[in-house]
């Protein structure tokens, strides 16, 4: 699944990235808890997390995640941002609830890690 | 070749940056991604664990052909029980910890799990040294 097609599935705003919108993305993992995402070994995922500081983009760049959906209305700060951007990674907002966003992305063909 | 850093206890506006500007070394050195990852998640808990329990700390990267090794020592509290400060699920992080996405007590075994060998000597009140290396070649 490209991550253009998450974007629209979510009605998700892109902060971050709009220019590899056309990446695919294979699987999809949602946590709060960023030491969970570390232990993870999956190419070409999509974080999924209502937690929206820097140690969730620090999290993702050594766990060589490059697309984070962030949930439930939260909103990234610039920095976040200006350190995404050197990561090469793209950022999504949306609206829905982590079950509800999860849901929609299972629903239509994202495959869990496990 | 070796690298130092500082770490500032409590300050997690900045706990990663170790780790970040170690990967960027990494990369340009053509090591091996997988190996880059175990080693970046392995230090970047390690500066995490800085942050959140110690005043401050300094990181200590040496780098050559055969192996990554890495020291990171600090001021702080320590660790009474070593054996169950590794147990996954074992953790005396605050509140402010966990909101940043730790504190589940899975730092150490983290660690572990990516490091070839690990060893951590603690003093109570004084202070904790965590030694991670990273084999380059096997």
């Amino acid at each position: 699944m490209k991550i253009k097609e998450i974007a629209e599935i979510l009605e998700a705003k892109v902060v971050c990235g709009e220019d590899d919108i056309d990446r695919d993305i294979r699987c999809g993992f949602a946590s709060d808890l960023m030491s969970d995402v570390l232990t993870l070994d999956s190419e070409n995922l999509a974080l999924i997390t209502g937690l929206a500081n820097m140690q969730v983009i620090r999290t993702a760049e050594m766990a060589d995640v490059n697309c984070i959906v962030f949930v439930r209305d939260k909103h990234v700060s610039n920095e976040m941002i200006e350190v995404a951007k050197e990561n090469d990674m793209v950022l999504l907002e949306c609206k829905y609830s982590m079950f509800n966003t999860i849901g929609k992305l299972f629903q239509a063909g994202l495959a869990p890690v496990y | 070749m070796e690298f130092n850093y500082e770490v500032e206890g409590g300050n997690f506006a900045k706990a990663g940056y170790a780790a970040s500007s170690v990967k960027k070394v990494l990369k340009e050195l053509n090591v091996d991604p997988k190996i880059i990852k175990r080693v970046v998640v392995a230090l970047y808990e390690g500066e995490v664990n800085v942050v959140a329990h110690a005043y401050r700390g300094n990181i200590k990267v040496d780098i050559d052909t055969e192996r990554i090794f890495i020291e990171i020592k600090d001021e702080g509290p320590g660790i009474p029980d070593i054996n169950l400060a590794m147990q996954v699920g074992y953790s005396t992080a605050s509140a402010m910890v966990r909101e940043m996405g730790f504190g589940a007590g899975m730092g150490l075994p983290n660690m572990k799990r990516n490091a070839d060998t690990l060893d951590i000597s603690s003093s109570v009140g004084k202070g904790t040294v965590v030694e991670l290396t990273t084999y380059l070649v096997k």
